[in-house]
């Protein structure tokens, strides 16, 4: 019983993860009708550049001599990564993507596998990231909050899931609340009609994209967080497996569907705990693309995607 | 009219066929040739394939650096056959794939005589093929899977094998821990992980301990959570955990997390400096391994002395095995006939009583080399000698 409530939790958590990742991709199809394959690459970015912002502000790889940080250092590293991230996103949305606004979406969507590439092979040079697994930094100290019944409650899923919730709720506002959402959901129900109607289509466009790629670092910062230790090169197979895991989530709650994602994710993370925990642990990966081929047998447009439902 | 037509169609594609088998089977003669008339004067040409980069890049780095002091070495002495050696390393960034190409590529484009490598085994059995086919020596410096000399007749390792190494673990742990239960957390993606896992059960469950669960992960996987979480609910003494250094770094940090302080036991994949990235989760954990640098043999100590002294650091057994591994090669390359790939393999083969930093090496029928084992104990991520194993062969 007590490794079934911790598996909850550590579905939860990881849920959370790809429910933030998935967010990335499904914002993305949602108003450009193409699979953003370089987003998996703009999460390991994430990871990595809170590994080296971390090391920039001083914070000792798995705690050194100094122990773990100061709460307002995570934040401010948090923070740093989602900016620095976000820029790197508007800068490849620029560069690789809208000079193919007109173009098939195939050549978008080769792009997109292009930019993956680049982004893997240009994190491993040794003046970048380089190629080998590097030591986490120790924001969060590795406390446990309580113990209920043999689980123990520990402070780094508590700031996972409260992080991803809190990043959850504001995109919920964002996109339902504020004026750029009603843009961005103009933009995602036609491209046309919306620059019809005054909407600038390529802010808006920059903009999810800066969004994505934002939460995709903050995903990647909780990853370090929730797996201290050594983050592996950015090339490395690892990495692509996560993305594809969570763009399995935002297919399996409806690609296209903003509360989609984050119910795909929390989904995917607990059907992957569960069987690993239950069922043989080594096939873990097959479980969730066992889940995305049901799902796609027998509802295409995933759980909460309805040709009604509002796409962004 | 319509059957004639179909056997000339017939004979005409079988022509075909037969053509171009010649060309290909002719341009192949024309590369046996090329190779067996390499020039006579010129350094001798040796390849070493490694993973220099990716999640086991200590492996590679380590090998190289050990494979180049003894190259160094053998040249300041003359080299071999009066002639120079000279070492080619190409960098498979610890992919199978990549293993391939590296071997192809020292072998058809560079002429290699000989192969040094790999350390781990799911890659030996990735270039092994292509050596064998193309009757180049391989040795392995560390590569301990059985299957990989399996091959065939032109592959050789100078380390033991899993099979030694699962029974001296279990020996070990019965014996001088006095544990009975456990359970192991292997990578299925992995024969050197998955291999061992296999003979230590087998041989702990023989002596009379009890393997109360089995977990599995996969390359890649970073989460073992699940998996420990199983291993806490069963209740064991210990945990066996054959992987490679930078999973069992992670593997420690997450145990301790859950509240699992159990010790850790592992085989010769943990050997890295990296350890130390684990802090103190790794304490009162402990390895099997092909060599301790605080062995007082003279051998070794004037190769850690000579090592320190190069690259600053302490070699670790993979430096150690591919010092060894080279010099063994270029102990046979001394007494063979000639560089044929038949005539080297051959001296391999016939090595016996080789005195190498990790002990005295004979090559076996099956091209193994019989070898002492030590137990190393992690103290704040580094590596402490701890015991001498004895198992039977």
């Amino acid at each position: 019983m007590s490794s079934f409530l911790q598996t909850l939790i550590d579905g939860v958590t990881v849920g959370g993860l790809y429910a933030l990742i998935a967010l990335g991709y499904t914002m993305v199809y949602g108003i450009l009708k193409f699979i953003n394959f370089a987003h998996s690459d703009i999460f390991t970015l994430g990871a990595w550049m809170t590994l080296t912002i971390a090391g920039w502000l001083g914070v000792q790889a798995g705690g050194g001599a100094t122990g773990p940080a100061a709460w307002y250092v995570g934040v401010g590293v948090l923070v740093l990564t989602m900016v620095f991230v976000g820029v790197v996103g508007f800068v490849i949305e620029r560069l690789a993507y809208r000079p193919l606004r007109q173009a098939p979406k195939l050549n978008v969507l080769i792009t997109a596998i292009g930019v993956s590439l680049f982004l893997q092979n240009f994190g491993q040079l040794k003046f970048i990231f380089g190629t080998d697994p590097a030591p986490t930094p120790l924001l969060l100290p590795g406390v446990t909050l309580f113990s209920v019944g043999g689980v123990s409650i520990q402070l780094v899923d508590v700031a996972v899931i409260g992080t991803s919730l809190v990043l959850m709720l504001g995109m919920e506002v964002l996109i339902f609340r504020t004026r750029m959402g009603s843009a961005m959901r103009a933009v995602s129900f036609s491209t046309r009609n919306a620059s019809l109607m005054g909407i600038n289509v390529d802010k808006v466009i920059s903009f999810t994209f800066v969004i994505g790629a934002m939460l995709a670092a903050a995903a990647g910062f909780l990853y370090t967080l929730k797996y201290p230790g050594q983050l592996k090169q950015t090339a490395d197979g690892m990495w692509v497996m996560l993305g594809l895991k969570a763009f399995v989530a935002a297919v399996v709650g409806g690609i296209g569907n903003v509360r989609g994602a984050v119910l795909g994710g929390l989904l995917i993370g607990l059907i992957e705990y569960l069987s690993v925990a239950y069922l043989k642990s080594e096939y873990r990966d097959a479980y969730v693309f066992a889940i995305l081929i049901l799902v796609l047998l027998f509802r295409p447009e995933g759980i909460l995607g309805r040709a009604t439902v509002e796409k962004v | 009219m319509r059957p004639m037509l179909t056997r000339r169609a017939v004979t005409r594609s079988a022509l075909t066929l037969l053509l171009a088998s010649a060309t290909v089977f002719s341009l192949g003669a024309c590369k046996g040739k090329g190779k067996g008339k390499e020039d006579a004067t010129g350094p001798i040409k040796i390849g070493h394939y490694a993973s220099m980069t990716g999640s086991e890049a200590t492996f590679g780095r380590s090998t190289d650096n050990g494979i180049k002091l003894a190259v160094e070495e053998q040249n300041a002495k003359g080299g071999v056959k009066g002639r120079k050696i000279s070492l080619i390393t190409y960098d498979n960034q610890g992919k199978p794939d990549e293993t391939v190409t590296a071997v192809t590529r020292l072998i058809d484009s560079d002429k290699v005589v000989a192969l040094l490598g790999e350390v781990a085994s799911s890659r030996s059995l990735a270039g092994g093929p292509v050596a064998q086919r193309k009757g180049v020596p391989m040795i392995s410096p560390s590569s301990t899977n059985p299957d990989v000399t399996a091959i065939g007749d032109m592959i050789f390792r100078v380390c033991f094998i899993d099979e030694f190494q699962g029974k001296a673990g279990a020996k070990f742990i019965l014996e001088d821990l006095k544990l009975k239960r456990g359970a192991t957390l292997y990578n299925r993606a992995q024969a050197y992980s998955s291999g061992l896992n296999g003979f230590f059960v087998d041989a702990f469950k023989a002596m009379g301990g009890e393997i109360v669960t089995q977990q599995a992960f996969s390359d890649g996987d970073n989460d073992f959570g699940a998996q420990l979480a199983a291993i806490r609910d069963a209740g064991v003494d210990f945990i066996y955990v054959p992987g490679y250094y930078t999973e069992v770094v992670n593997i420690a940090g997450q145990a301790r997390r859950l509240g699992l302080t159990i010790p850790l036991i592992g085989g010769d994949g943990w050997d890295s400096a990296e350890l130390a990235n684990a802090g103190d989760a790794l304490n009162n954990c402990y390895f099997t391994n092909h060599y301790s640098h605080e062995d007082q043999r003279p051998e070794v100590q004037a190769f850690v002395k000579k090592y320190q002294s190069t690259y600053g650091s302490v070699p670790d057994g993979l430096a150690a095995l591919g010092y060894d591994a080279a010099m063994l090669l270029f102990d046979a390359m001394e007494r063979a006939p000639s560089l044929d790939g038949k005539d080297l393999a051959g001296a391999i083969a016939a090595t016996k009583g080789f005195a190498g930093v990790t002990g005295s090496i004979t090559i076996d029928a099956n091209r193994n080399a019989a070898k002492s084992i030590v137990v190393l104990e992690v103290v704040n991520g580094a590596p402490k000698f701890r015991a001498n194993v004895n198992v039977g062969p």
